[in-house]
C-alpha cells in the first residue's frame, strides 16, 4: 500500500494499522479539460478522522465529491472494505455527506429531515421516531423536531445536518467544510463536540477544511493538498514539525524563508555565513538535502530576538542559525509583540515577550529543531544572491 | 420657524409635482378600466342604442338566457374547461422532465431548445393554424377535443418549459446530492425533494397554461369549429351577431378566472424563479 506509507515519516505513528477501510486509488479527475486531481492515492483506516487540508481550489472539495460518487473519476478507482466502488452511484456507497451548506430540505421539518434516510430504508415508523429521537438528544435537538429548517440558528442546522447523516449510520462520514458557516466562537466548541462524537461512534470520517488549527485539533491524520495532488499525509505532529516540503511548510504557519548555502552533509550541516547569516552547524537529523542552496523557512513565533551584540560575529553558532536584521516596525497582537525585521532585502516576522524600537539592529536565533530546510526551488537565483 | 418655513416650500412643490402624475394616472386607469365598465354595463342592459349615452333599460334576462339548459353558454363552459385541464395535464407532463432536464443535465443546445419552444408563438399564427388544420383534417384530428388540446399544448409549452427550467433551476443543487447521500435513488430524490420544492413554479406553469388555453381563439377556430366550441368562440359567434349582451356576459366569465389566478400565480412566482426564466 504506497498510499498510506509512502509519504508519512513514521508510519507506526500514523493511526491504526493493517489493511485500509477506504483506499483511493490513482485517481484522476477533471473538470472539463482542467485536470483537479491527478492519480490522487489515499487509504483510509477504519474508525479515523481524516482531515483533507488545503487552500481553495486544491481538490479538496472535488476529492470528498468523488469519495462520495457526485463526481467520476476518468481513470483510478475508490475502494470501500475491498469493494470497487467507483462505478456505484452516492445512493450506494454506505456513506453520508454533510454539506458546506447543511442542504437541509426546508419543506421538511427537522425529524423528518433527520428520518428522511431511514424512511427510504423502509424502517417502521416507530424505529424512525426512536432513532430520530436519539439523534435529537444526542445532538441537542430535543423538542425542535417540529420545526422547518428556516426556524433554526446556523448552530441548530449545522447539527440537523449531522443528525441526518449519522442516522442511517454510515460506514463512513464525509463532512464538507460543515464549521465554516458558523460563528467563530460555536465553530470551537462544534470542533469538539464532532470529534468526541466521531470517536464515541467509532465512525470513519473525512473532513474537508481550508482552516490549519481545526484540521489539527480533530483528526488523526492530516492530508494537505496542492494542486490535486497530496503533499503529505501524517499525524498533526508529523505535519506540524516535519514538513516535507516547504509548501507544507508554509501552509502550517512557517512563512519566514531565508536562502542559505550547506557547505557539507554528514551527521552536521555546516551553514556557511552569508549576507544575513552567520555561519552555523546544526545536526542533520535525517533532513536529506541534494543541493547546496536550500530554502529555511521557521515561524514567528519559533524565533527569538536578541539586541545585535548578543552573539559574537566571527563564531559559527551551535544548533541555531543566527541572522542580522533591523526592526522596521513593532506591534502587539496579545501575549507577545510582534516585530517586522527586515532581513537583507526580504522582511520576515518574528514573535518576543519583549518589544524592540524599531530601526534598532538585530540578531534574530532559531533554534535548529525549529528550522525547516528544503532544496530550493528556484536554485540560480537563490546561488546568485548569496555569493 | 426656519424649520418648518423650509418643510413648508418642499411640500407645496410636491403638491403641484402630483397633479400631472395624477391625471396621467387617472388617464391610464381610464384606458384600462373604461372597457371594462363599458363590458360590465353591456352585460345588465336590456335595452341601449345610439344616441344614448347610458343604457335605456336595466335587467338580467340575458344572464338567464346564456345560463339557460338550452343555451350554449355552459357547454362551451364546460368545453373551454375540459380543454383547459387536459391541455395543463399535457403540458406539464412533458414539461416537468423537459424543464428538469433542461435545469439539472448538461445538455448540448441547451439554449437552442428554449429557444425552439418560442417557435410557435414567434411565426404568424394563421398560416400555421390552417396548416395545421390541414394536417389534422387528413388524420382525423380536426374537430376533436384532442386536436384542440395538442394545439393549446403547442402554444403553452412554452410557458410550462420555461418556467419549470427555472423551478426546478433555482433549487439548490446540494438538496437533491443530500438526497442521494441519505440513500434515495435518482427517481426518489427528485419526487421527494425536487418536485415538492418545485411545486410553486410548477403550479405558476399550470396556471398561465390554463389562462392561455381559456383565451385561445384562432387555433381553436382552425381546427374545432364547428364541432369543438369553447367560449372565446362563442363570444366570437355572438359578438358577431351583434348581441353585445351574451358577449359581454361571455367574456366576463373568460375574465373571472384570469384575474382570480394572476392573485394566485402572484403568490407563487417567487423571484429566484423568476428571475431564473429563460436562463
Amino acid at each position: 500500500m504506497p498510499a498510506t506509507s509512502g509519504h508519512a515519516a513514521r508510519p507506526e505513528a500514523s493511526g491504526p494499522t493493517g489493511e485500509p477501510f477506504l483506499e483511493v486509488d490513482r485517481a484522476s479527475v477533471q473538470y472539463g479539460s482542467t485536470k483537479v486531481l491527478s492519480e490522487l492515492s489515499l487509504g483510509v483506516m477504519r474508525g479515523e478522522f481524516v482531515a483533507l487540508l488545503g487552500s481553495s481550489g486544491c481538490g479538496k472539495t472535488t476529492l470528498l465529491r468523488t469519495i462520495a460518487g457526485f463526481m467520476m473519476p476518468t481513470s483510478g478507482s475508490i475502494r470501500v472494505g475491498g469493494r470497487d466502488v467507483t462505478r456505484q452511484p452516492p445512493d450506494r456507497r454506505g456513506m453520508a455527506l454533510v454539506f458546506q451548506s447543511y442542504a437541509l430540505w426546508p419543506h421538511m421539518t427537522v425529524a423528518r429531515n433527520i428520518g428522511y434516510g431511514l424512511k427510504l430504508r423502509g424502517k417502521p415508523r416507530q424505529e424512525i421516531a426512536a432513532r430520530v429521537a436519539e439523534m435529537q438528544a444526542l445532538l441537542g435537538l430535543e423538542g425542535l423536531g417540529e420545526r422547518k429548517p428556516a426556524e433554526l440558528s446556523g448552530g441548530q442546522r449545522q447539527r440537523v445536518a449531522l443528525g441526518r447523516a449519522l442516522a442511517i449510520s454510515p460506514d463512513i462520514l464525509l463532512l464538507d467544510e460543515p464549521l465554516s458557516n458558523l460563528d467563530a466562537r460555536i465553530r470551537l466548541t462544534v470542533r469538539h463536540e464532532i470529534s468526541a462524537l466521531q470517536k464515541r461512534l467509532g465512525i470513519t470520517a473525512i473532513h474537508v477544511t481550508h482552516d490549519r488549527e481545526e484540521a489539527m485539533v480533530m483528526a488523526d491524520r492530516i492530508v494537505i493538498l496542492n494542486a490535486g495532488r497530496i503533499a503529505q499525509i501524517g499525524t498533526p505532529q508529523e505535519v506540524y514539525n516535519r514538513p516535507s516540503s516547504s509548501f507544507v511548510a508554509a501552509f502550517m504557519g512557517a512563512e519566514n524563508v531565508v536562502p542559505l548555502l550547506v557547505e557539507a552533509g554528514g551527521e552536521r550541516l555546516r551553514i556557511a555565513a552569508g549576507p544575513v547569516n552567520r555561519a552555523a552547524a546544526i545536526p542533520a537529523e535525517g533532513r536529506r538535502l541534494g543541493g547546496r542552496v536550500v530554502e529555511a523557512r521557521f515561524r514567528s513565533e519559533a524565533a527569538e530576538l536578541h539586541s545585535a551584540t548578543a552573539f559574537p560575529k566571527e563564531k559559527a553558532t551551535e544548533d541555531a542559525l543566527v541572522l542580522d536584521g533591523v526592526v522596521m516596525q513593532a506591534s502587539y497582537p496579545g501575549g507577545v509583540w510582534r516585530h517586522v525585521v527586515k532581513i537583507g532585502e526580504a522582511t520576515i516576522v518574528v514573535d518576543s515577550s519583549h518589544a524592540f524600537a524599531s530601526g534598532e539592529a538585530v540578531s534574530v536565533k532559531v533554534p535548529a529543531e525549529a528550522l525547516f530546510l528544503f532544496d530550493a526551488t528556484d536554485c540560480k537565483e537563490g546561488e546568485e544572491e548569496l555569493r | 420657524m426656519s424649520v418648518l418655513a423650509e418643510t413648508a416650500a418642499p411640500a407645496r412643490a410636491a403638491a403641484w409635482y402630483w397633479i400631472p402624475r395624477a391625471v396621467l394616472f387617472g388617464l391610464l386607469a381610464f384606458i384600462i378600466f373604461g372597457p371594462l365598465v363599458n363590458l360590465l354595463l353591456w352585460t345588465v342592459t336590456e335595452k341601449w342604442y345610439f344616441p344614448h349615452a347610458l343604457p335605456l333599460e336595466y335587467g338580467f334576462s340575458y344572464w338567464g338566457r346564456v345560463f339557460s339548459p338550452r343555451g350554449n353558454a355552459m357547454g362551451s363552459l364546460g368545453t373551454s374547461a375540459l380543454v383547459a385541464c387536459l391541455t395543463v395535464f399535457l403540458s406539464l407532463l412533458l414539461a416537468i422532465p423537459a424543464g428538469y432536464a433542461l435545469a439539472r443535465l448538461r445538455l448540448p443546445f441547451r439554449s437552442l431548445i428554449l429557444l425552439a419552444l418560442l417557435v410557435p408563438n414567434a411565426f404568424p399564427n394563421l398560416p400555421i393554424y390552417v396548416n395545421i388544420a390541414r394536417l389534422f383534417y387528413q388524420i382525423g384530428l380536426n374537430g376533436t377535443i384532442l386536436g384542440v388540446v395538442l394545439v393549446h399544448t403547442t402554444h403553452g409549452l412554452v410557458y410550462a418549459v420555461w418556467i419549470a427550467t427555472a423551478a426546478f433551476g433555482a433549487i439548490e443543487p446540494e438538496l437533491e446530492e443530500a438526497a442521494r447521500s441519505s440513500g434515495a435513488s435518482a427517481f426518489r430524490a427528485f419526487r421527494d425533494v425536487m418536485l415538492p420544492l418545485a411545486a410553486p413554479g410548477l403550479m405558476a406553469s399550470a396556471i398561465f397554461v390554463f389562462l392561455e388555453s381559456l383565451d385561445e381563439f384562432t387555433g381553436t377556430f382552425f381546427v374545432g369549429a364547428p364541432d369543438v366550441t369553447t367560449l372565446p368562440l362563442l363570444l366570437y359567434t355572438s359578438a358577431a351577431g351583434g348581441n353585445y349582451q351574451i358577449a359581454s356576459i361571455t367574456a366576463l366569465i373568460l375574465l373571472v378566472p384570469s384575474i382570480a389566478f394572476m392573485f394566485v400565480v402572484e403568490r407563487f412566482l417567487r423571484a429566484d424563479v423568476l428571475a431564473n426564466i429563460g436562463r
